[in-house]
């Protein structure tokens, strides 16, 4: 993965940026010493790794305007992370940079039932959120698998989704408001506990822009009362295809299940021997759950049944109780452990429309045998995020180059079947350079455009989500 | 001008050298002495998966042949867009594209969200006059910046929209509602307040207080309604049955169509209401989105900001003449960092100035 050369002339004045950064941060908020920065050299696309010239873990807004005050008079190049869970390389450093980091801010700012918000700072874990909330049965409705770890600003970053989205929407759905840095440390406020903008929706545009607009120190989030329950149904089928009718049918029929899953065959195999869930041997397995009372949850799954049973299903499971939840939920909440079981692999995040969903798990089938590289599919089917997980050996020549070209493959695939490349990890470094095959030059443009506007020196994550080659002039210019 | 094709619309915007006026069916209310630009022409629904919850439509499609389509197949537009023309007294025939431009939602974005919350790509033309899309016709994308949600609600300051598409959702087999006696205001906001933090996926809630009454909504099945009105009347301890009443009439902001006057439509923090809706001295209030949306009725040419004093929200001028609306201004004046940022934005994908000026700042 290619990256930019670091800057000779900003790696020569790191002790003169040192410097200048003590007299805003503590001592212990400053990382430099090389064997310390390492560990920041990555995220969770662990392939690749860089360590920054520095780290720093500033703990009030405050402190984040100085830091960033002062990276802009030094020229010097900001990679902010949150908790580092990203699978796209949303906070790879450059040897150049300087990582800011989230993670000491994290307190409860505001809770307030009557009006339905929270106001955190970023750097409190999305699952922590919910549990700040939990007492009174409210909860925080984005739910990425990664959310025992991962914090709301990197979530914002990436717009991060979840398996309960269907019913529930991303991140950008249930951000209301925040404070958020520029990179000359200006401080702006954005929303806040009312709904919908007064004028353009910046908001809508800085969640999901990767931390390149600004870093968003605090944010009021919607939070949900808690439905009185939750139960879903686990159906195998023999087809892929009947299995996507079925979900197509399910939609239509009216229902709005809160998360529709889907597995194919070798992760269910796979999974099964890890987890021993008893998923039937077959095809193609969903598992649909919807909410309500007892009552309306029982209506709701007789209905989803009546009309699994249309597309003959070898197995049809509907569960009864929390324990029988559990029991079908375990096996595709363990389907990424247990691949991991099998060998290295690569999880994609390619969205396409339900009604491809045959055509593209088929042609999926072909480039494995074409690449000789097994892939597994999880997917949320009801919103068409796919999460095709190929499997390599790490430690083979070549292997990882090739499970790479068979990826950038699968998500052009997608493109192509009027999908997208990234539903909800992000483009980062990983999908950076497939861009061009969504979006023309004019459109990348208008969306580097915007970047311009919020910062003119490019100085925020700069080598992320456009191809380098697109985002060079403005990088160059900006030196 | 009214190009009946993406491409003519973008020839025209190339050669355009004087500022435009940008319009759908021209139901919303926005004036000007400007040349309109209609997108009228640009017509027709082109794709609808109702097994995948989508609609792709060019922007000039009527909004009324949208919801007819979906209403075919049990869909409908789950934000509810309000109809403008009873209230601004318009005639012509609102289109998809004005909706979204506008962000127009109704009751139910309490619930289920806004109209950008339900835009998943958009196509439009910029001020250089090119073709730019962004997001798409699929539900979770997070493929480069969300233009999508910046396009939304800019009133056709950055670019004019050629073709959105939407999700879609399932239209409720019933409806209930419950209709709760209110003194005031205060009392009002609490009982929605209680009736929203319950777990029985309020869809609606209104207060009227010409009625003292606080209205509130459930939809779903019928056997889901029926127990969760139930249980909300419990929770609330009281209510009566108020099925038979026209949200739309509340989606429409029905009341003040055949008054005289400017109206302003708040958007504040629920809890802060009552205050603000008393600080505004309205000569006729109605509230939605369980407070937290005031429609205000003011004497003609009245400047409703600065009796507000500072607020978390803002207060947008729907109706009024032409010379308030040029005097007072349709938006809340925004912090100068604000302004200047949307300055940026609307610098770089309009850098002559022919989309709207005067409009949004």
């Amino acid at each position: 993965m290619e990256m930019p050369k670091p800057s000779p002339d900003v790696l020569r004045r790191k002790g003169a940026v040192v410097a200048r950064l003590s007299q805003v941060l503590p001592q212990d908020a400053i990382i430099q010493d090389e064997a310390e920065t390492r560990a920041y050299e990555c995220d969770a696309l662990t392939a690749y790794k860089c360590a920054p010239m520095i780290a720093v873990l500033p703990s009030t807004t405050q402190q984040v305007s100085d830091v960033l005050r002062i990276c802009h008079e030094e020229g010097v190049p900001v990679v902010p992370r949150g908790a580092g869970t990203s699978l796209a390389g949303g906070a790879l450093p450059t040897a150049d940079c300087v990582i800011l980091g989230v993670a000491r801010m994290n307190d409860v700012l505001e809770v307030d039932y009557d009006n339905r918000f929270i106001r955190v700072q970023t750097g409190r874990t999305n699952l922590s959120v919910t549990g700040a909330v939990e007492e009174e049965d409210f909860f925080y409705a984005p739910d990425p698998s990664s959310q025992l770890a991962c914090a709301i600003a990197g979530n914002i970053a990436m717009n991060s989704g979840g398996a309960h989205c269907l019913k529930y929407g991303v991140t950008t759905n249930n951000l209301m408001g925040v404070t958020m840095v520029m990179m000359d440390g200006t401080v702006v406020e954005i929303g806040g506990a009312y709904l919908d903008a007064g004028g353009l929706d910046l908001l809508g545009v800085i969640c999901g822009s990767e931390g390149q607009l600004g870093v968003v120190t605090e944010a009021t989030l919607r939070i949900l009362r808690k439905p009185e329950g939750a139960r879903p149904v686990l159906m195998g089928f023999d087809d892929n295809e009947v299995a996507g009718q079925c979900v197509s049918d399910i939609i239509k029929s009216g229902i709005l299940p809160v998360a529709i899953e889907f597995m194919d065959r070798l992760c269910i195999q796979a999974s099964e021997k890890f987890a021993q869930a008893g998923y039937p041997d077959c095809e193609a397995l969903l598992i649909v759950e919807v909410e309500g009372s007892e009552a309306e949850i029982d209506s709701q799954l007789s209905k989803i049944v009546e009309i699994a049973k249309r597309h003959n299903p070898v197995e049809l499971r509907e569960s009864r109780s929390a324990e029988e939840s559990a029991r079908i939920w375990l096996g595709r909440k363990s389907a990424f452990g247990a691949m991991g079981q099998l060998n290295d692999y690569m999880c994609l995040d390619g969205t396409i429309p339900v009604s491809s969903l045959p055509f593209v798990l088929r042609r999926i089938g072909e480039l494995s045998k074409d690449y000789g590289l097994p892939v597994g599919n999880v997917f949320h089917a009801g919103d068409g995020n796919m999460h095709p997980l190929i499997l390599f050996d790490a430690n083979k020549p070549g292997d990882l180059e090739k499970c790479e070209a068979f990826g950038a493959d699968i998500l052009t695939l997608c493109v192509d079947a009027g999908g997208c490349l990234t539903g909800e990890h992000g483009v980062g470094i990983e999908k950076r350079d497939l861009m061009t095959h969504q979006y023309t030059p004019q459109d990348l443009e208008a969306q580097m455009a915007v970047k311009d506007v919020f910062d003119p020196g490019w100085l925020l994550n700069p080598a992320k989500v456009f191809p380098l080659a697109a985002s060079e002039p403005r990088r160059m210019a900006a030196e | 001008m009214r190009p009946e094709t993406e491409a003519e619309l973008a020839e025209i915007v190339t050669g355009l050298s004087d500022p435009v006026r940008i319009a759908g069916g021209g139901t919303r209310g926005v004036g000007g002495s400007d040349p309109v630009l209609s997108v009228a022409g640009l017509q027709g629904i082109t794709l609808y998966e109702p097994g995948a919850l989508t609609v792709v439509a060019r922007s000039g499609t009527p909004l009324a042949e949208i919801e007819a389509t979906l209403e075919a197949e049990g869909q409908q537009l789950a934000f509810e867009p309000m109809d403008h023309r009873g209230l601004l007294g318009t005639m012509g025939e609102p289109t998809i594209g004005g909706v979204v431009a506008a962000n127009i939602s109704g009751p139910r974005r309490i619930q289920t969200g806004a109209c950008r919350d339900f835009l998943l790509g958009v196509r439009y033309i910029d001020g250089r006059g090119q073709v730019i899309k962004n997001g798409g016709r699929v539900m979770k994308n997070v493929t480069g910046y969300d233009l999508v949600k910046l396009m939304a609600g800019s009133w056709g300051t950055l670019g004019v929209l050629s073709e959105v598409s939407l999700k879609v959702l399932p239209k409720p087999e019933a409806q209930a509602t419950l209709a709760l006696d209110v003194p005031d205001a205060r009392a009002a906001v609490g009982v929605m307040s209680a009736a929203l933090k319950s777990p029985y996926e309020v869809s609606g809630a209104a207060y009227d207080p010409a009625q003292n009454q606080a209205f509130l909504r459930i939809e779903g099945f019928a056997d889901s309604v029926a127990y969760r009105i139930d249980r909300l009347r419990e929770t609330l301890g009281g209510g009566a049955d108020r099925s038979d009443m026209c949200w739309a009439d509340i989606r429409d902001a029905r009341a003040f169509h055949d008054l005289e006057g400017d109206l302003w439509r708040l958007s504040v923090k629920p809890g802060d209401a009552p205050d603000i809706a008393a600080r505004a001295g309205a000569e006729r209030l109605l509230f939605d989105w369980g407070g937290g949306l005031i429609w205000a009725l003011m004497p003609k040419g009245t400047d409703l900001r600065p009796r507000l004093g500072d607020f978390e929200g803002h207060a947008t001028l729907v109706r009024a003449d032409e010379g308030t609306m040029d005097k007072l201004g349709r938006f809340q004046p925004e912090s100068a960092l604000i302004q200047a940022l949307t300055k940026g934005i609307r610098q770089r994908f309009d850098p002559r100035g022919v989309f709207n000026p005067g409009l949004m700042g």
